[in-house]
C-alpha cells in the first residue's frame, strides 16, 4: 500500500462537469467566479486542483457535489455524476447523495466538527441516516477506519469530543467520517493547510493510503504544489475561474506547458549562492524571554547576524522565532541576555531607544493587509518614515516616495491609493518600501511571503534579493517554509520550543548529518517530486522513524 | 510595465483591486443605493433638526404663553388644542423638539466624550488602568440604568444639569465597552505595532492610527445610544423626575395631558393629544434606527466583500 | 473538582461579589444627601432637636462602615429600615411593609408577560432566522425595528386608547388589590402585560434571530449539510445543542430589561407594584424606599444574568467534557 506505482489505473468516467459557470454575490451585484470550466474525473482517480487564492478552487470543488455555497449560484453548465445530472436534482435528492456517494473533507476540522457530539457519532451519522448500515456496524467500521488512519487508541478515540483531540487527529477523523459511507468521490478542501509541516506529512500519508485502499476517486484542493504532487494522479491548474492547464501529475511536474504554470513551478527553483561576512551587525546574546509568568518562551537564545547577508530563522509554530523578533525590536524586553547592534548594546525596551536606533532596524510583516493602516494612502504610508526620521516634507518628500515606488517596481499612479485598492503582492511591496524609506541597516522579515500566492512570492523574494545587493541591507528572515529559505538565505538558524537547535551556513545545515529535530523538520517539507512522500515513509519506517502521535 | 495575463508583473497584479473613487463619489453612490427606509429616516431627522433650530420662528405661540381656556379642543386657532394650563400644544411640541432633542444630544455627546476616550485609553494601556476601569464599568452595568438614574436623581434632585450628567455617566459605561472592544481590534493590528516600532508618540497613534479606524462603528453606536438616551430621558420626564416644568418637553407633555385619553368617546381628537408628543418621540427613534440599520448593513457589507 | 463545578462556583462568587459592591454603591448614595435634607423630610416646623434626633437615627454621626453593616445586616433579615414619608406627621412605616405586597404584584405582572413573550419571541426569532431574507423575515424585522423605537408609554397609551376607551375590552386602570381574585387580576393586568409583551418580544425576537443566524453560519453546520443530513436534523441535532447558551442569554437579558420596563408601565396603568412605589419615593425623596427598590431591582438583574451565565457554562461541551 505504501508504494505508489505511477498513475493508478483509472476506471470509467465518474464525474463529468461541463462549462460550469458560477457567480458570487457581493456589493449588490453578481460577479462571475467560475467562468466556464470543464472537469472530468474517473473512478479511483485523484485530481489535484491547484491555483492561487481567489482562483475559485473551493467553489468548483463544492459545485462537484451540486452544492453552491452560501452567496453563490451555479448559473450554467452540466454536472453529471455517475450518469445523474446533479443540477436537475432537488435538495432532497442531492442530500441522498451527499454523505453517501459523495463526501467532503473541510479545511478546518476543528471548526467543522460539532462541539456537542462525540467524534464517532459524527463519523457515522451520514452513513446511519442514509440507511446504508445499522449504527453498531457503522461504528465498528469507523473504529477500523480510525486504525487504518493510524489514529492512536482507535477503539476509544471515537468516544472523545472534538476539542479533546489534536488538529492532526481531527483531520484524520474527518477523513474517516468521509470514508464511512464508502463514497465514490471525496472532495478534500485544503485539508492540511492549517497543520504544521511535521503533522501534515502523516495526515497526507494516511489520506493517500485510505483513498487508494478503497479505490475512491477524489478531488484534492490545495495551493501547495508539492502537496498535490504527492496526492494526485492528474492536476488541474485554475486561475481567475478558468482552467489554465490539465495534465497527468508527472507530466505536469516535469513539462508544464503554459507560461503561467511554468512560472508557478519557477519559484521553487530560485536559489541564492551563500555568502558570509565576518562583520557581525547584530548579536542576540543568551536571551531568555517570557510573556509574563514563569514559562520561558525563549531560553538562552544566541544568534549572530553578519552584515549584508540573510539569516533565516526556521521552526514550527511555537518555536519562538517570532518572539526572537520581538526581543530584537524591543517590543518584548528579555528577562536575561542582551542585544548588540554594531557591537553596542541596544536598550532592551523600545521606549529607551533613540530615533536613530529605531530607524536602523525595520520590520516587514507577514500580513501586509494588517500592517498598513487602511485609512492611509500609499503616499502617507511610505512618506511617514521619511518625514519622521529624515525630516523630509513637501516636494522633496514626494520625489523620494516616487523613487521608492520605482525601486519596488511600481509607479506614481499608486501614490493616492488606499491599501484596499492594492493586490496582495503590491501591498507587501509597499511595506517593503516603507521599511526602505527609513534607510535601515537591518530588516526583519516575519514570514513576509507565506500569505502570498507562490507566483507573487517569487516576485517579492527577487525584489528583496535585488535590494540587498543594491543597498547592502541585512535581513533576518523568519519563516517556516524551507523553499523560501533555500531561495534567499546565507545562514540558517533552526529553532525548536524556544531554543536554538543549530545555526550555520545554509549548505551545512541543509546537508546531513542533522540533529534529530532538524532532520524531522527538513524531511517533512514536501518536495515537488511525486515520489517524495513514498520514499520518505519508506526511509522513516526503516529507521523506526516517528509515530502517528507526533502532534 | 506589462500587464500580460500570463506572466507576472507587480503593477499588473489586479486580481481584486477596487476602483479608486473620491469620498463624495462613494457617499453619493451609497446614498443612491440606500433603501427607502433609510431615506425616510434621513428626511425625518432633517425635519426635526429644522424644527429644533428654528422653533421660535416656526411656533405660532410662545413656549409657556398661557391662554384662557385650558384643555381647549383642536381648532384653527390652536391646531392641537391647549393643555391643562391653557398653553398651545403645537407650540410646545415644536419647542419640545428643541429641548428634548437638545438635551438628548448633549447627553449622548458627553457620554461619548467620557466613554470613548476612556475606552480607547484602556485599550491602548491594557494594564491596571484597563483593569480598574473595566471592573468599575462591570459593576455600574450590573444595575439597570433606569433604576440607577432614578436613585441618583432622588439624591441629587432633578434638574437639567444633573439629568445630563447622571445619564451621560451611566450611558458612558456602554460606550466605554464598545470603544474599548473596537479599539482593541485596532490596537492589535500590525500597523499600530509598526507605528510604535517607528517611535511614534501615543498621541499620533491615537489620532492617526486608531481614531480613523474606530469611527464607523462609533458613529453607528452614537445613533443607537442617542435613541436609548432619548428614550430614557423621555421616560424619566414622563415619570415626573426628568426635565421639569415649565420647560416644554415631550415626555412630560404626555404625562400632563394623559387624562384626556379617557375622553376618547366624546372627542377623539382631544384624546389623541397626549399621543402626539409620544408619537413625536417614537418617530424620531424609528428614523434614527432606520438610518443606523442601513449604515450598519452598509459598513458590514463592505467587510463581507473582502 | 470537575471543571464545571469550579467554573460555576467561580461565577457564583463573582455574582455575589458584584451584589456586594452594588449594595455598597446603593448604600453610599445616602452620603451625598445635601445638608438641608433633614429639614425637607421633617417639614419646616421641625425643631433643631428633632432634626438632630433624625440625623442620629440615620446614623449620620457614626462611621459609614458601621452603618453599612448595620444596614446590610438588616437587609439580609428582610429589614430595610423605616420610610421617611409621613415622618413629619409622626406616622412612620416599615419599608418592608410597603414593598411586600407590591413586590408580589410586580412579580405577577413580569411573570405573566414572560409566559406570553418568551415562547412568542423565540418562535418568531427562530423562524425568521430559518427563513432568512424571506418576505416573512423582512416583515417581522421591520415591525420589530419600529416597535423597539417606541417608548413604553406610547405603546401603553395606544393600547388604552384602542382597547380601553374606544372599545371597552379591558380596564385602563390596573389597580389590583390583595383581595382581587386571580381571574379578575389577570383581566385587570391584561393591558400592562400586553404593553410589556409588545416591547419585550421585539427586542427578544431580534436578538434570537441574530444568535441563530450566527450559529447557522458555523462551519460545522455547513459540514452537516454537506454530509446530507436532513434539514430537520441539522436543526435538532447540530444547531440546537449549541443554541442553549445564546438563547438563554437572550431570555435573561430581556427578562432583566423587563424589570426596568415594568417601572414606566406600572405608572401608566397605576398598577401597585414596586416600580410605581420607587417613582413615588423618588419624587418625595424617600431614600430608604428608593434604596430598597434599587437593591431589589439590581439583585433581580444580577441574578438573571448570573443564571444565564451558569446555563452557558453547564451546556458548554468544552467544559462538560474536559480534556
Amino acid at each position: 500500500m505504501k508504494s505508489k506505482s505511477g498513475d493508478r489505473t483509472a476506471g470509467d468516467l465518474l464525474l463529468d462537469m461541463r462549462d460550469i459557470r458560477i457567480e458570487g454575490f457581493s456589493d449588490d451585484v453578481w460577479h462571475p467566479i467560475i467562468k466556464g470550466v470543464d472537469l472530468k474525473l474517473h473512478r479511483g482517480e485523484v485530481m489535484g486542483l491547484i491555483g492561487e487564492s481567489g482562483a475559485g478552487k473551493s467553489t468548483l470543488g463544492k459545485a462537484a457535489m451540486g452544492y453552491a455555497q452560501p452567496g453563490c449560484r451555479i448559473t450554467d453548465g452540466t454536472i453529471m455524476f455517475d450518469g445523474m445530472d446533479l443540477r436537475s436534482k432537488n435538495d432532497a435528492e442531492l442530500r441522498k447523495l451527499h454523505g453517501s456517494r459523495i463526501a467532503y473533507v473541510a479545511q478546518s476540522a476543528a471548526a467543522s466538527f460539532n462541539p456537542a457530539h462525540r467524534l464517532i457519532d459524527q463519523c457515522v451519522e451520514a452513513t446511519v441516516d442514509h440507511g446504508l448500515r445499522p449504527a453498531d456496524e457503522a461504528k465498528a467500521d469507523a473504529r477500523e477506519l480510525f486504525a487504518a488512519l493510524q489514529l492512536p487508541d482507535p477503539n476509544n478515540i471515537g468516544d472523545r469530543y472534538p476539542h479533546q483531540v489534536s488538529g492532526g487527529q481531527l483531520q484524520r477523523a474527518m477523513t474517516a467520517m468521509a470514508m464511512s459511507s464508502r463514497p465514490d468521490l471525496i472532495i478534500f478542501d485544503e485539508p492540511t493547510t492549517a497543520l504544521d509541516v511535521t503533522t501534515q506529512v502523516e495526515v497526507l500519508a494516511a489520506m493517500r493510503d485510505i483513498v487508494e485502499q478503497f479505490h475512491t476517486a477524489a478531488i484534492y484542493i490545495t495551493h501547495d504544489l508539492a502537496v498535490v504532487a504527492q496526492m494526485a494522479d492528474v492536476i488541474k491548474v485554475l486561475r481567475y475561474g478558468e482552467t489554465v492547464e490539465d495534465a497527468p501529475a508527472r507530466k505536469m511536474l516535469e513539462k508544464p506547458e503554459m507560461p503561467y504554470t511554468k512560472s508557478l513551478w519557477a519559484v521553487r527553483s530560485l536559489e541564492k549562492p551563500q555568502e558570509t561576512s565576518e562583520d557581525i551587525i547584530l548579536r542576540v546574546n543568551g536571551v531568555d524571554a517570557s510573556y509574563g509568568g514563569t514559562i520561558k518562551v525563549l531560553e538562552n537564545v544566541t544568534i549572530d547576524i553578519p552584515r549584508g547577508s540573510t539569516v533565516a530563522v526556521v521552526g514550527e509554530s511555537g518555536s519562538g522565532k517570532s518572539t526572537t523578533a520581538r526581543v530584537i525590536t524591543g517590543l518584548l524586553p528579555p528577562m536575561k541576555g542582551d542585544v548588540l547592534f554594531n557591537d553596542e548594546p541596544l536598550p532592551l525596551a523600545l521606549k529607551d531607544r533613540t530615533k536613530d536606533q529605531l530607524r536602523r532596524i525595520q520590520m516587514i510583516y507577514q500580513m501586509a493587509d494588517t500592517a498598513m493602516n487602511p485609512k492611509h494612502t500609499v503616499r502617507d504610508i511610505i512618506g511617514r518614515p521619511l518625514e519622521f526620521y529624515l525630516g523630509l516634507s513637501g516636494k522633496k518628500l514626494d520625489e523620494r516616495v516616487s523613487e521608492l515606488l520605482k525601486m519596488i517596481e511600481l509607479d506614481d499612479s499608486f501614490m493616492e491609493r488606499l491599501p484596499s485598492e492594492l493586490s496582495g503582492g503590491q501591498k507587501q511591496r509597499i511595506c517593503i518600501a516603507r521599511a526602505l524609506a527609513a534607510d535601515p541597516e537591518l530588516i526583519i522579515c516575519d514570514e513576509v511571503t507565506s500569505a502570498l500566492d507562490q507566483i507573487v512570492q517569487e516576485g517579492i523574494l527577487k525584489l528583496l534579493l535585488r535590494l540587498q545587493k543594491e543597498f547592502n541591507i541585512t535581513y533576518l528572515f523568519i519563516t517556516h517554509d524551507i523553499a523560501t529559505v533555500k531561495a534567499i538565505s546565507d545562514q540558517i538558524v533552526v529553532m525548536f520550543q524556544g531554543r536554538v537547535v543549530e545555526q550555520g551556513m545554509k549548505d551545512d545545515i541543509l546537508s546531513p548529518p542533522h540533529p534529530d529535530y532538524t532532520q524531522l523538520l527538513l524531511s517533512s517539507v514536501p518536495e515537488m517530486d511525486p515520489d517524495w512522500l513514498t520514499q520518505l515513509l519508506e526511509s522513516r519506517s526503516e529507521t523506526g522513524g516517528m509515530s502517528a502521535s507526533g502532534n | 510595465m506589462s500587464t500580460d495575463d500570463q506572466t507576472y508583473s507587480a503593477a499588473g497584479e489586479v486580481a481584486s483591486v477596487a476602483e479608486r473613487r473620491t469620498w463624495w463619489d462613494r457617499t453619493w453612490r451609497s446614498l443612491k443605493k440606500a433603501p427607502g427606509t433609510a431615506w425616510f429616516g434621513m428626511i425625518v431627522i432633517a425635519f426635526y433638526f429644522i424644527l429644533a433650530v428654528f422653533a421660535p420662528i416656526i411656533a405660532p405661540y410662545g413656549e409657556s404663553q398661557i391662554f384662557d381656556t385650558p384643555y381647549a379642543p383642536w381648532s384653527s386657532e390652536f391646531w392641537f388644542g391647549t393643555d391643562q394650563l391653557g398653553r398651545d400644544v403645537l407650540s410646545r411640541l415644536i419647542y419640545g423638539a428643541r429641548n428634548t432633542i437638545g438635551i438628548a444630544v448633549a447627553t449622548t455627546a458627553l457620554s461619548f466624550l467620557i466613554g470613548g476616550s476612556l475606552g480607547v485609553m484602556a485599550a491602548i494601556n491594557r494594564s491596571w488602568l484597563d483593569q480598574a476601569l473595566s471592573r468599575f464599568v462591570d459593576v455600574l452595568m450590573a444595575i439597570p440604568s433606569l433604576i440607577f438614574s432614578l436613585m441618583l436623581l432622588s439624591i441629587f434632585g432633578s434638574n437639567v444639569i444633573n439629568l445630563i450628567i447622571i445619564i451621560a455617566v451611566l450611558d458612558a459605561t456602554r460606550v466605554f465597552r464598545l470603544a474599548r472592544a473596537v479599539s482593541l481590534n485596532v490596537v492589535v493590528m500590525d500597523y499600530v505595532e509598526a507605528s510604535r516600532l517607528r517611535g511614534e508618540s501615543l498621541g499620533w497613534v491615537m489620532r492617526r492610527d486608531i481614531l480613523p479606524n474606530i469611527l464607523p462603528p462609533l458613529v453607528a453606536e452614537f445613533g443607537l445610544r442617542f435613541c436609548f438616551v432619548f428614550l430614557t430621558i423621555a421616560s424619566l420626564s414622563f415619570l415626573g423626575v426628568g426635565i421639569q416644568p415649565p420647560t416644554a418637553d415631550w415626555g412630560s407633555m404626555v404625562r400632563e395631558n394623559a387624562q384626556l385619553i379617557s375622553f376618547a368617546e366624546y372627542d377623539l381628537k382631544a384624546a389623541m393629544t397626549p399621543l402626539l408628543p409620544a408619537a413625536a418621540i417614537a418617530l424620531l427613534t424609528v428614523a434614527v434606527n432606520f438610518v443606523v440599520d442601513w449604515f450598519l448593513h452598509k459598513t458590514s457589507g463592505i467587510r463581507d466583500e473582502k | 473538582m470537575h471543571p464545571i463545578v469550579r467554573t460555576v462556583l467561580q461565577r457564583l462568587g463573582l455574582g455575589l461579589l458584584t451584589l456586594f459592591v452594588v449594595s455598597i454603591i446603593i448604600f453610599s448614595s445616602l452620603q451625598f444627601l445635601p445638608g438641608d435634607f433633614a429639614t425637607s423630610v421633617l417639614g419646616q416646623a421641625a425643631t433643631p432637636e428633632t432634626v438632630a434626633a433624625f440625623r442620629k437615627e440615620l446614623g449620620l454621626n457614626e462611621p459609614a462602615i458601621t452603618r453599612y453593616f448595620q444596614w446590610i445586616g438588616g437587609v439580609l433579615q428582610g429589614d430595610f429600615g423605616s420610610s421617611f414619608s409621613g415622618r413629619s406627621q409622626g406616622r412612620e412605616r416599615e419599608v418592608m411593609e410597603l414593598i411586600g405586597p407590591r413586590l408580589w404584584n410586580t412579580l405577577f405582572l413580569a411573570g405573566m408577560t414572560a409566559i406570553i413573550a418568551v415562547p412568542l419571541a423565540l418562535t418568531l426569532g427562530i423562524t425568521a432566522a430559518l427563513y432568512r431574507n424571506s418576505f416573512y423575515d423582512r416583515a417581522v424585522n421591520a415591525t420589530t425595528l419600529t416597535t423597539i423605537s417606541f417608548p413604553e408609554f406610547f405603546v401603553a397609551y395606544i393600547l388604552i386608547l384602542v382597547l380601553a376607551t374606544l372599545w371597552k375590552v379591558f380596564p385602563s386602570l390596573a389597580n389590583v388589590r390583595e383581595t382581587t381574585e386571580l381571574a379578575d387580576r389577570i383581566y385587570m393586568t391584561a393591558l400592562p402585560a400586553l404593553t410589556l409583551t409588545l416591547v419585550i418580544v421585539a427586542h427578544m425576537m431580534r436578538m434570537t434571530r441574530a444568535a441563530i443566524i450566527n450559529l447557522l453560519a458555523s462551519p460545522y453546520i455547513e459540514m452537516a449539510r454537506l454530509k446530507g443530513v436532513s434539514k430537520s436534523n441539522v436543526i435538532t441535532k447540530h444547531a440546537l445543542p449549541n443554541a442553549w447558551a445564546p438563547i438563554v442569554n437572550v431570555i435573561a437579558f430581556n427578562l432583566a430589561y423587563l424589570v426596568v420596563g415594568v417601572v414606566v408601565v406600572e405608572v401608566v396603568f397605576v398598577y401597585p407594584g414596586v416600580g410605581q412605589l420607587m417613582v413615588d419615593a423618588v419624587t418625595t425623596r424617600d431614600i430608604p424606599v428608593v434604596q430598597a427598590c434599587a437593591l431589589i431591582f439590581a439583585a433581580t438583574y444580577i441574578l438573571l444574568n448570573l443564571f444565564a451565565d451558569i446555563v452557558s457554562i453547564v451546556t458548554n461541551p468544552r467544559l462538560l467534557h474536559p480534556r
